[in-house]
This record gives structure tokens, sequence and C-alpha cells, in this order.
């Protein structure tokens, strides 16, 4: 599986930024080791009393993101194609997920044709269970009956959720509904008091995952990268000791450490898009052929019981 | 002869009038179907590209229908802040219309994309 080697001065192959990256979130006195292809972070004093099988990760699972079925232009003419590479990957890993989240814009333009082609696709994922959130894509039109008909069964108003996997508590929520004209990405009151209540009886111990389209901190208001009321949000999560919150909308790779929180956002399996300000606008980015599958892949996550976050590994489609 | 002399007089006085009531509807604002070459509907194209409205504030006259075509490689909306109209999810090239009637100013912008705003101010 290919993975992003962003500095490779020595060229032999070590990720150093995406070590000195796990470093930073991983915290001082972590010893943060490369197994099998996977990044997992652990507290030195733990390393020396664990025994090897407890190396392994306790819950993995994939998030995919960005795969605008429906989408022909220049920047991908097949974006099937490249969702079926992003499958294969995950159905080549070692172990397969225990499930998969998909971070929203399932369709292009919210038509049943597309709806239909991406749950073909998907059924060859190796995984119990695929998760969704919609993004503003799949809400076109009819304010997103069709999407919570398809993919919304046991939710709650526009679609919002949360389920327990091997003790994380994950929180799907939906902040690409009523939009505000000059505004950003909107969790809305009814969301935020559901999710108050959601995590009022959680042990501060309980790590959490959020998942969402548009993220959930500023990445670049001006192109609408960031959502109005996630302070709020982030209010009722203040004490827990670990929080991940994985978004997807800007079809690139960022991450932020927060205190307790880690903000991370997945690259599209459709098509890249610029980093933040670096052109007029955040549209779908032309490159060269040879380049598309280098900017386009998927996110592995492992959780390792006892470690206070979550070991999250970007790949591209490419190698 | 005089008759059909004077039937050709009924006839050219009667097409006279309607030639004026067609005129006099066209200056009341009526539908262009019937005036000949009197004010014409005006119709003003606001292009949609690079996630912008191009142009941005535009001032029409009441009775002006505004055409935006979208030329960008996403899908936009063109959406009014007091739900005055409400276009479809546009792909590139789809079109949406909207006849403004009233004076005012009309605040829009894009549902998918609420960054984008615009605005139409009509006299």
């Amino acid at each position: 599986m290919g993975k992003i080697i962003t500095e490779n001065l020595n060229n032999d192959g070590v990720d150093r930024r995406g070590f000195l990256k796990c470093m930073a979130w991983a915290g001082t006195g972590t010893l943060c080791l490369i197994q099998g292809g996977v990044l997992k972070s652990f507290a030195l004093s733990e390393v020396a009393n664990m025994d090897q099988s407890k190396l392994k990760g306790d819950l993995s699972f994939v998030q995919i993101s960005d795969s605008h079925i429906g989408f022909d232009k220049a920047a991908n003419p097949d974006v099937t194609a490249t969702l079926r590479e992003a499958i294969a990957k995950i159905n080549g890993l070692g172990q397969p997920p225990a499930f998969v989240l998909h971070t929203g814009d399932l369709s292009h333009l919210s038509k049943a044709s597309e709806f239909d082609t991406l749950d073909q696709t998907l059924k060859s994922i190796h995984t119990e269970k695929i998760f969704y959130v919609p993004g503003e894509h799949d809400v076109l039109n009819d304010n997103g009956e069709q999407y919570r008909e398809r993919y919304g069964k046991g939710s709650f108003g526009d679609g919002w959720y949360s389920f327990d996997q091997k003790g994380v508590h994950f929180i799907g929520l939906v902040n690409v509904m009523n939009l505000k004209a000059g505004g950003l990405g909107s969790l809305g009151k009814e969301q935020l008091e559901w999710l108050e209540h959601d995590v009022k009886s959680l042990k501060s111990s309980t790590p959490i995952v959020v998942f969402a389209h548009i993220p959930l901190w500023s990445v670049y208001p001006e192109w609408g990268w960031g959502t109005d009321d996630s302070a709020q949000a982030l209010s009722y999560l203040k004490r827990f000791g670990t929080v991940s919150v994985l978004n997807g909308h800007i079809h690139q790779v960022m991450q932020k450490v927060e205190g307790n929180v880690t903000f991370h956002t997945a690259m599209s399996t459709a098509f890249p898009q610029p980093q933040p300000g670096t052109a007029p606008s955040p549209g779908p980015m032309k490159v060269p052929a040879d380049n598309l599958r280098g900017l386009l892949g998927l996110t592995n996550v492992n959780f390792v019981r006892g470690k206070h976050t979550l070991a999250v590994v970007d790949s591209t489609l490419q190698g | 002869m005089k008759t059909a002399i004077s039937k050709l007089i009924v006839a050219t006085a009667m097409l006279g009038a309607l030639g004026w009531i067609s005129a006099s509807n066209a200056r009341f604002g009526a539908s262009a179907a019937s005036a000949q070459g009197a004010a014409k509907s005006q119709e003003v194209v606001v292009k949609i590209d690079n996630f912008s409205y191009m142009p941005h504030d535009i001032t029409v006259t009441a009775g002006t229908t505004v055409i935006w075509v979208n030329n960008d490689d996403i899908p936009h909306t063109v959406v009014s802040t007091t739900d005055a109209f409400k276009s479809r999810a546009l792909d590139t090239d789809d079109k949406f219309s909207f006849k403004f009637d009233k004076p005012g100013t009309y605040e829009y912008f894009c549902s998918i994309h609420p960054k984008m705003t615009a605005k139409v101010i009509v006299q």
C-alpha cells in the first residue's frame, strides 16, 4: 500500500514527516513505531511491559470520502474507477477493517443513479458495515430526503447518529443542511442539543471519534472550509481524554492538534482540490494524468486500547 | 366597390387600433408576444464560474428577466435570501431564469457553497 512520503531525504523509504507528525500528536515521551506499514504511538513507559500481540490494533477502520459519483469533468472523467482502486487498496490491507466510514459527497448531483452506482461499487469492500454522513452534494433539491431514505436508517433529524465499537464512541454529524448566505457549515440547535445529551453519561476516558463532512475547524473560511457552530459541539467533548475528528470536503489531507482533540481531513477518491489560497476557487483541480492517483486516497485508522490517541495513516492510490 | 373600400378602411382602422393597443400593452409591461418591435422583455445574463456570480451586483428595471448560466465545472444554485426565488442544482451549462417584476434589492446565494453571494437591484 502506497504511503505519503513527503520528505524522503535519504531515499530509504522512511516517512520522516509522517514520523514527526506522529510525535506531534502523540505527545512527548512517546514512541512512534512503524509496524506493518502502520504508524502507531505508545507511551514509553508501557512499551517495555507489553508483549507483541498487544501491539496489534484493537480496532481498525477505514475512512473514505468525496467519491462524487456522477462527476465526469476533466479533473477525473471516471470517478467510479478511482473509487474501485481505493476499494482494492482497502481489500489489500493485512487486517480487514471492522467497518468503513464515508464522510460525505457520496454522489455529485444527488441523483438516484449516482447513489445506485455507489452502492453497487461499495458492495465489493471486504468489511462488515459502512457508515455514512452526507455532503452538500448529497442533499440537493430534496433537503436530503433521498439520502436519509438510503443511508439514514436509525438516524435523527437530518441524519445524525452515534454508535459504539470496542469501547470507542463514534458520532456522525450533519453540517451541510440549512446553510445560510455567507456562512460556513452548520450543525444547528437541534443537533447540538442531541449531541450534548448523547455524550452526557459517557466516562471521560471513553475515546470519541466524531465524523462529519465539512471540517469542524477553521481550515479556510474564505472557501467555506469550516463550520459556524462547531465550537459549541467541541465544548461538549472538552472533558474527554481522546477526541478524534474526521472530516472530508476539502479533498486533501490536513491535520491539526488542539489539546486532546486531533482534527484530520481525508483525500477524495474522485478529484483533488487546491491548497488554501493557491487558486481563485476551491473547484476540481486538474493535474497531469500521471499525478492524479498520487492526490487521491483513503485513510486507515488504528486504535490500540490504552493509548490516548488513534493512529491515523493516509495512503494514496499510487503504488 | 364602395363597400370594399369602406371594408378596407375599417380593416385598416382596426389594424391601426390593434397596433396602438399592442404598443400600449408593451408600455404597461405585458408579455412581448404581441408587441411588434416595441419594448421587448429585457433579459440580463449572469454567468456563474469559479465559485462566483458575474456580474456580482446588477441593477435592472422592473420586468427584466435575469438568466443565470453555470459555466463552472461544479454545480451551483441560485437562492434568494427572502425565498423570492430558488433554483434546482445547476450542473455545468444548466440555466435558471427569474423575472423581476417588483422593485427592490434581492440578495441571493449558492445554497451548496454559501460563501457565494450576490444581488439584483430592481428599479
